[in-house]
């Protein structure tokens, strides 16, 4: 009796110690979980979702707090890769975010634009160039279509314009609309 | 020796239909009012125009340059005025418009003075061999259009064996078996060339038994070569590079890999003969033979097309189009792509035009359940499960179709054929990998997003930490000097009050002439001392408070800070 209670307690003992020393030795830095998550999201950081930005987002969805239906640009695609990495059901995107779009770069209207610097401030990704009482523009190749240009533009002079498709960027359509649209 | 040949495992025997476009021999297409010169007509980055809207042009001028390594040059495929270099229809699936040079013929055809180069190819440096090549803006004309250059540098491989591909195994298409026909003496040429840019040990060329015209002439045409021209049996997609290699050698080339790793290098029989035009007589590649055929057709023939015709011209010329033609289709039935209008010009991929009628074409209505019968595994030459893929295509899990190597399908149409339930396979496959792609360029796009963003917030935070660190030392700054006023005020008080007392210690305290006092006197002496004593005591009592305010108001500073 009294030998079992002591193997048992010596086991214990130095599994304890064992997992001790490999939650120490073994520690994981930051949050995984969000990492891959982030490396998910499309990183428009638009802010649709309500939260400030593609990495907050996806703390939120790491820690349960927020559903994977809440960006628009990442649309079905963006949701059915977060389900699959989460192992859970895909769903439909929330309309409350809005929904998915085309595409689309801003462009601004360069004889309206009056140089505030407000839309170079508000543009997470640093796509927009120009000074103080400079004409501003967009560095096309760099903007996410965020739309957060749009809303500080004292003279409205920002445009969303759709990303024109070229024979480099065509994908071949989904199979079975071609057929519908033969039919018809 | 007659070399074995062996089998891969698939394939399929579509009817031939290659005899109506044999009849006559290979014409010249009439030369057209204008001709549309894409700088997209091949694998890699477009060419770049170095002619401007107005010049004059020859017949094989530059007027395009390559633009990077995978790139090939344009030349003008006949004499006249460059109109317009703009956005036109090229021939693509999407029948999307890009970048083309506009050349309206003067019906002269004149040629740039051109003649074979000043030394033999022999003597020539690999390098300089391969840049005229290059410069000669020739490409794949098998179909892929693929640099022709670049498959002509062993990199440090040994080349063991060069094939010449005159297989040509997809239906309809004549365009390689009225090449070999007519000019074998080309081909052989060609292949000479190759040879001796690549050092390759020995050469076969690939022929399907169902073009024995083409043999015999080859056979003839290389009687005193060592090439070894090789009947193959028909079989679909025995003229795709790696089924042929399997055919010839039984190597396989390993899936993502290129033949060149095996010790193989396949060229097309056109490409041959364009090279031997190029480096023996120094004529760029400025057309090409096209086979126009099919039951839309009136007169199927074979063209010597120079590029940027467009393809109406050579229907017309090919006795125009029946009324019952359903769609204009670029290469063969099997791997072919509708076009969008026949305007569209040919280019150098352009081996086939394609006049289907609604018979040959498989009515959307028909397409039915999947049955998962398993013929299309049975057929496929690459050994996937093409029922497999075409569920995970359909479903957008595009990670599964990865795993079950969609990127390794050749897109030859074999279970598109077979399929008892006409289900479109290649398409869900070219849907599913340009998805691919596209959604590749979107990670990477979405990667420099974040990285920028990721240092617009750190830029934000470290300025936003430096100008906090600039006001704290202002801050400081101020509130030294005001302490050292202060400082300097009290010293000046204290050092006063010190002087003061010197003086009255040097004075005496004791007051003078107080001997020999009256009472009255001494009464009036006692009341004024008193008098002082106690405005001295209410002055220091005050000067206590003063004191003591201003160690509250130190005390509620440092607080404050």
């Amino acid at each position: 009796m009294l030998t079992a209670v002591l193997a048992l307690t010596a086991l214990a003992i130095v599994f304890g110690l064992l997992l001790g020393f490999a939650a120490v030795r073994f520690k994981v830095e930051g949050d995984p979980l969000a990492d891959q998550i982030d490396s998910i999201l499309p990183q428009t950081q638009c802010g649709q979702c309500s939260y400030p930005g593609c990495r907050p987002y996806a703390e939120a969805i790491a820690n349960g707090e927020a559903e994977i239906n809440r960006c628009p640009p990442g649309g079905e695609t963006t949701i059915i890769a977060l389900a699959d990495l989460l192992g859970r059901e895909p769903i439909p995107l929330d309309e409350e975010v809005g929904e998915e779009k085309p595409k689309t770069v801003a462009i601004i209207r360069e004889d309206t634009c009056i140089g505030c610097t407000l839309c170079i401030q508000a543009c997470p990704v640093d796509a927009i160039l120009g000074a103080a009482k400079q004409m501003h523009t967009v560095i096309e190749a760099e903007c996410t279509g965020c739309e957060l240009c749009l809303e500080p533009c004292p003279v409205d002079c920002i445009d969303m314009v759709p990303v024109t498709e070229d024979i480099f960027h065509w994908k071949w359509p989904y199979p079975d609309e071609t057929i519908a649209e033969t039919k018809s | 020796m007659i070399r074995q040949l062996f089998n891969f495992k698939g394939g399929i025997h579509p009817p031939q239909h290659k005899a109506i476009s044999t009849t006559q021999p290979i014409q010249p297409a009439t030369l057209a009012r204008q001709l549309v010169l894409p700088l997209h007509q091949h694998i890699g980055e477009s060419a770049v125009p170095i002619v401007e809207v107005g010049d004059h042009v020859l017949k094989g001028q530059k007027i395009a340059r390559a633009e990077g390594y995978v790139s090939a040059s344009v030349h003008a495929s006949s004499s006249g005025t460059v109109v317009a270099i703009e956005e036109r229809p090229i021939p693509h699936p999407s029948g999307l418009s890009a970048q083309c040079i506009v050349i309206d013929t003067d019906g002269e055809d004149q040629w740039i003075e051109h003649g074979p180069p000043a030394s033999n190819y022999t003597e020539m440096p690999a390098s300089q061999l391969r840049n005229l090549i290059r410069t000669s803006g020739i490409v794949g004309l098998g179909g892929a259009g693929f640099p022709s250059y670049i498959k002509l540098n062993p990199a440090g491989s040994q080349v063991d064996t060069l094939i010449l591909n005159g297989v040509e195994c997809e239906p309809y298409i004549s365009c390689d078996d009225m090449l070999m026909r007519e000019r074998p003496e080309q081909v052989i040429a060609g292949a000479k060339v190759m040879r001796h840019a690549l050092q390759a040990k020995q050469v076969v060329i690939a022929i399907e038994d169902n073009k024995p015209e083409a043999y015999a002439a080859l056979v003839e045409a290389c009687a005193d070569e060592e090439f070894e021209v090789m009947q193959v049996p028909t079989l679909y997609p025995q003229g795709s590079e790696k089924q042929l290699i399997k055919v010839l050698t039984d190597k396989e080339v390993p899936s993502n890999g290129l033949p060149i790793q095996i010790g193989i290098v396949v060229h097309n029989v056109g490409t041959a003969a364009a090279i031997h035009n190029a480096i023996d007589l120094g004529k760029p590649l400025t057309s090409r033979i096209v086979t126009i055929t099919g039951d839309g057709v009136a007169e199927p023939c074979n063209l010597e097309v120079p590029f940027g015709t467009p393809m109406q011209h050579l229907l017309d010329q090919c006795g125009g189009l029946r009324n019952d033609v359903d769609r204009i289709i670029m290469g063969g039935p099997m791997m072919g792509f509708a076009m969008h209008s026949t305007a569209i010009p040919v280019i150098k991929t352009t081996n086939c035009i394609l006049a289907a009628t609604r018979d040959n074409v498989t009515p959307p209505s028909d397409i039915m359940p999947c049955i998962r019968c398993g013929a299309c595994a049975d057929v496929c030459p690459v050994e996937l499960l093409p029922q497999q893929l075409q569920w995970f295509a359909r479903a957008k899990e595009f990670d599964r179709a990865q795993e079950y190597n969609l990127f390794d399908c050749i897109e030859c149409g074999c279970c598109s054929y077979v399929c008892p339930s006409n289900i479109p396979l290649v398409h869900f496959y070219r849907y599913a990998k340009t998805e691919i792609w596209a959604q590749e360029r979107e990670k990477e796009k979405a990667d420099q997003a974040r990285q920028r963003h990721e240092f617009r917030l750190s830029r934000i935070e470290r300025e936003a930490a430096e100008k906090a660190a600039r006001l704290a030392q202002k801050k400081a700054a101020v509130k030294k000097t005001a302490a050292g006023a202060q400082d300097a005020k009290q010293a000046a008080i204290q050092a006063a009050m010190a002087r003061a007392k010197a003086k009255k210690q040097a004075q005496g305290n004791e007051p003078k002439n107080t001997d020999n006092l009256t009472a009255e006197q001494q009464q009036q002496v006692n009341k004024a001392d008193e008098m002082r004593a106690k405005a001295q005591q209410i002055a220091e009592s005050r000067r206590a408070q003063a004191q003591q305010a201003m160690a509250d108001k130190q005390a509620k500073d440092k607080e404050e800070e």
